[in-house]
């Protein structure tokens, strides 16, 4: 897929910054990068954008990253959005409540381009 | 930075995380840093080590893990996480101590047996300056290791709470 319109949310500016190189890095044609440093904010953005993918952390204030791909389904023009989950919770709780709120992907942090290209390309493929 | 150590036995237990908690930070600084963590001489000064960065867990077992160095060594690693030059890091040198704080403490807490799925994280906290005391208020055994980041002093400490 090309000119892929991406939203990053995580509440560390330079994690954000580190995942835009990442997507980069993989290969990701991207058109635009929008940013979002909580789970409400990024319902803001996708509200009023266009977003193809998002990469989401979980422990952010305000709203955290399950809850935001809990709410996501509720946009209808957000709804088919594919969420890849790139936190430091890795234990089997987090990517088992992940998954079953609709993220379909998981990268642990910390994290290299090789993963985020392992679990980004397939679904920007469709193959996921 | 001084801490009271009120449970001993607890704390010669806990000497057996420290290798985990080595790898947990190498994991991070290589992954996300392209650099390698190498072995500290046993002492050296910690007064230049004025930017420390918490994160606190809760759950089956609660504490803070602590990441000390020097302002010069927070901002290389804002340099090297976000690929630009040294002189263009500075302003997220908070944000990239903070950041790498709280990957190690969730690296280390997966690689602990039954530590991953009952223990949460809070969000990082970033202090300056190096004279200040840290007091416990219930039993708990600290841990640390001293390491070399680029030739810089780092230090990483786990404090439990029994």
């Amino acid at each position: 897929m090309d000119n892929v319109h991406v939203l990053i949310v995580d509440d560390s500016s330079v994690m954000r910054k580190i995942v835009e190189r990442s997507l980069r890095q993989a290969g990701v044609n991207i058109a635009q990068v929008l940013e979002a440093g909580n789970g409400a904010e990024a319902l803001g953005v996708v509200q009023r954008a266009k977003v193809d993918l998002i990469l989401c952390d979980i422990n952010m204030p305000v709203m955290d990253g399950l809850e935001f791909v809990k709410q996501l389904p509720g946009i209808e023009n957000a709804r088919a959005v594919p969420v890849v989950m790139i936190t430091t919770e890795g234990s089997e709780n987090h990517v088992v409540q992940a998954l079953s709120s609709g993220a379909r992907g998981y990268i642990r942090k910390p994290f290299t381009p090789d993963q985020v290209k392992e679990h980004v390309l397939p679904l920007l493929a469709g193959t996921r | 930075m001084n801490s009271i150590d009120r449970n001993p036995t607890a704390s010669q237990n806990r000497q057996s995380w420290i290798p985990l908690l080595e790898l947990a930070a190498g994991e991070v600084f290589e992954r996300m840093l392209g650099s390698q963590l190498t072995s500290a001489p046993d002492s050296f000064a910690e007064d230049a080590l004025d930017v420390t960065s918490m994160v606190g867990l809760a759950g089956q077992i609660c504490g803070v893990l602590t990441v000390r160095c020097s302002a010069n060594s927070a901002v290389l690693m804002a340099s090297k996480m976000l690929g630009v030059e040294v002189s263009e890091a500075a302003q997220e040198l908070w944000d990239a101590v903070g950041e790498v704080c709280n990957m190690i403490a969730g690296n280390f807490k997966n690689k602990i047996a039954g530590m991953g799925n009952g223990c949460m994280l809070s969000v990082p906290t970033v202090i300056t300056g190096a004279d200040y005391s840290m007091h416990a208020l219930a039993d708990s055994a600290k841990i640390e290791t001293r390491l070399l980041f680029e030739g810089l002093p780092l230090i990483v400490s786990i404090e439990v709470h029994s």
